[in-house]
């Protein structure tokens, strides 16, 4: 089980999100999160999906995906050199001590406190999914109020677009 | 012209001849259209499944895209058995659905079902028309998907304003989704994957020729036969795939799978190349995944890349379409010298005989009982196996694929994917529709034809002389059998109790009723069918064994090579 970042372009029409969607839990495939969003040009929206399986199953989403009419393109980040982000808003306890560590952690990961009350800091951070995850796993003595991630988006570097 | 205008002059320019469909509500504007002209012909069943079925028999039987018009909510889900079912099969099929006005569209109005969002997972493409402007061009990209690539049924969802309100009316010419390019990769393979598939082929010692659907669907018989000649190996064909293949020629080695024959079976599980074209290693197929094949090395040839190692993964893969793909193997192969080795295929041939000796469809007919097995061994004597059969689901299907013989594609007309009872019936009205002069057959059981036995009365109106083959042995069969094998005969609600009197039925919508109980009048009752009553449906009530059973069979979890013989 290796996870795959898939970057879709896809018809900016109604019904297409309900179709990759279906499409995943009708054959029962993972789906760790998905993103979408138009792009510069409003008739096609570009899609991050992050997944996981075994080759095999990869490969049949990827062929699946490709079969939907609305999939314009198709390609696996994961299979070539990009770059990964997400964005993630967590409401934090921040009393006592746990004021400086935040601070202090926040600091660290290269992230922002946007919003702060006597008794919680919001912090926002955009990194790789794996930063986020070990961002959350630092605050471990400390409360966590809420957690909101948009899901990883992705492109892939160089001059390369749309491709690998 | 108005949208319901715009409609009806889509599908005349798409070149429909046949409609298949049920007024309601949301569709009274197009129905009115249809009212004002002459050159396309609607069909009206009596239940909307049956629209899709009628319209899907037609399309297999003709190869053109099968059409359907049905109005909103109930309309629409009536429709989806039948989606569904040509979905699973690659059926071309285009489904026009009413739809509430658009101001009233999630409101839930009257006869309001989110048709879209119902019929994502069982279509190839739909499409909600939001804009009069788009109505012509989005009926064209429904026809084109439909019908190229991988076929499959295509919904158009159209509002009820729609049809009302006017346009300018221009067809589109050529149509070009950018999302949607089904011959690239080239339709006719990859050359270099060509060249390797060759190369293996050729070193093949016990070769297996398995072929699917896609070459019915792909008008890809000639080829194959060719290419089958050339090498001089075993062919067997799935369930989907009779009749593209001869039956009667000494290369085939009948069906395989769960209820195929021995031979086909064995040189499947033995075979060192297996050569897969136009079919998708489906459970019923492949049996235990595995045990499937241990020591083949395997080339499939399919349009879909989607279907290849999915449940087999294969050495050679070639995406693009049977026909044109056959076209170039056979031409490298002629153009070559080399052909399979002789001493190993003759020998292979041996061993398959050996298996053939088998006789693993012999069945006893002399118990004094009707076989149903023998009902349709003369329904072929009697039709000169020329006829189309359509059927429904469960052991009369086995059994007519299993002993009627097609030597013709598109002949042999079911339900095997999705496996939909109360097929049989209107499949067989489409068939006949697009071919009035000939035989059709529907072979069905009694608790099948009464999922779709109103369609009897759309019959009386079309005068649509289907015969109906009643393989009647009180008993849902194919469940009962499994009952008797895996539930220690414990026959939970396999028993159909209440019959009708079939007879009197098909007489009461003025038709011919025969009851046949005994065997020696099995065929005068197919003689009259298809002689003195060839222009009437006849209804033939053919009271079976009770208890008989499809042999071969593979049970669940089983390798190939691990059949129940009788």
């Amino acid at each position: 089980m290796k996870k795959h970042i898939i970057s879709l372009l896809l018809e900016n029409e109604s019904g297409a999100l309900s179709r990759v969607a279906g499409l995943f839990s009708a054959r029962a495939y993972n789906i760790e999160s998905l993103s979408v969003a138009p792009t510069d040009d409003e008739t096609l929206s570009r899609m991050t999906i992050v997944t996981s399986g075994t080759d095999e199953i990869v490969e049949q989403i990827q062929k699946q995906l490709n079969k939907l009419v609305d999939v314009v393109k198709l390609i696996d980040l994961t299979e070539c050199s990009h770059i990964e982000r997400e964005m993630m808003l967590a409401k934090v306890e921040a009393t006592g001590a746990a004021r400086d560590e935040v601070k202090r952690l926040v600091d660290i990961f290269n992230g922002e406190i946007v919003d702060v009350t006597d008794t919680t800091y919001t912090v926002e951070l955009t990194d790789t999914c794996e930063k986020l995850d070990n961002f959350l796993a630092s605050l471990s003595s400390i409360k966590i109020h809420e957690v909101v991630r948009s899901g990883a988006i992705g492109i892939s570097s160089g001059e390369n677009i749309l491709a690998c | 012209m108005t949208g319901a205008e715009i409609v009806v002059q889509s599908l005349i320019e798409e070149g429909v001849e046949h409609l298949f469909g049920y007024p309601g509500g949301a569709v009274l504007h197009i129905y009115d259209a249809l009212y004002k002209q002459d050159q396309l012909q609607h069909v009206l069943v009596r239940h909307e499944q049956a629209a899709t079925h009628a319209a899907d028999g037609y399309a297999r039987s003709t190869g053109k895209p099968g059409v359907v018009l049905v109005t909103s909510g109930p309309g629409a889900t009536n429709a989806v058995t039948g989606i569904a079912t040509a979905y699973m099969d690659s059926i071309p099929m285009v489904v026009l659905t009413g739809q509430v006005p658009r101001p009233l569209i999630g409101n839930d109005a009257f006869q309001e079902v989110d048709s879209v969002g119902i019929t994502r997972p069982v279509v190839k493409h739909n499409f909600l028309v939001e804009d009069i402007k788009d109505l012509a061009v989005t009926i064209k990209k429904a026809f084109f998907v439909a019908t190229t690539g991988r076929p499959g049924p295509v919904v158009v969802d159209i509002p009820k304003d729609i049809t009302a309100h006017k346009a300018e009316f221009s067809y589109p010419r050529d149509i070009n989704i950018r999302s949607y390019s089904p011959t690239i990769p080239s339709i006719k393979g990859h050359s270099a994957q060509l060249k390797k598939a060759y190369e293996l082929i050729l070193e093949a010692r016990k070769p297996m020729i398995y072929t699917g659907g896609g070459v019915v669907l792909s008008n890809a018989s000639e080829q194959l036969i060719k290419f089958a000649k050339l090498l001089g190996a075993p062919v067997t064909n799935t369930l989907m795939g009779l009749g593209a293949y001869p039956a009667n020629d000494k290369q085939f080695v009948g069906m395989l799978g769960m209820h195929g024959t021995y031979e086909a079976n064995m040189g499947m599980h033995n075979s060192d190349v297996l050569i897969a074209i136009g079919a998708r290693f489906d459970d019923r197929v492949t049996g235990n995944l595995e045990k499937f094949c241990p020591d083949a090395r395997i080339v499939h040839v399919d349009i879909d890349p989607a279907t290849i190692s999915k449940n087999v993964k294969v050495d050679v893969p070639i995406v693009g379409d049977v026909g044109e793909v056959m076209d170039e193997l056979n031409k490298l192969i002629e153009a070559s010298d080399q052909r399979l080795e002789s001493a190993a295929l003759a020998s292979w041939w041996e061993q398959i005989e050996e298996w053939r000796a088998q006789d693993c469809l012999k069945y006893n007919a002399k118990t004094g009982t009707i076989k149903p097995q023998f009902v349709i061994e003369k329904l072929h004597e009697v039709t000169e196996g020329n006829a189309f059969v359509t059927s429904d689901v469960g052991q009369h299907q086995m059994f007519a694929a299993q002993y009627y013989g097609f030597n013709k594609p598109r002949r042999w007309i079911n339900s095997g994917g999705l496996g939909t009872m109360g097929f049989g019936l209107p499949a067989a009205m489409g068939v006949q529709l697009a071919f009035p002069g000939e035989q059709v057959a529907c072979v069905t059981g009694e608790g099948s034809i009464q999922m779709c036995i109103q369609e009897l009365s759309t019959c009386s109106q079309y005068n649509l002389p289907v015969k109906i083959i009643n393989l009647n042995n009180g008993y849902l069969g194919m469940v009962r059998q499994w009952q008797e094998f895996f539930y220690e005969r414990r026959y939970a609600s396999s028993y159909m109790e209440s019959l009708p009197d079939f007879v009197a039925l098909a007489e009461s919508y003025g038709h011919v009723g025969i009851r046949v109980d005994k065997p020696e009048d099995v065929v005068p009752a197919l003689q009259d069918a298809y002689g003195k009553y060839k222009d009437r449906v006849v209804f033939i009530d053919f009271m079976i064994d009770r208890e008989e059973n499809v042999y071969p069979m593979i049970p669940a979890g089983a390798g190939l090579n691990e059949m129940i013989l009788i």
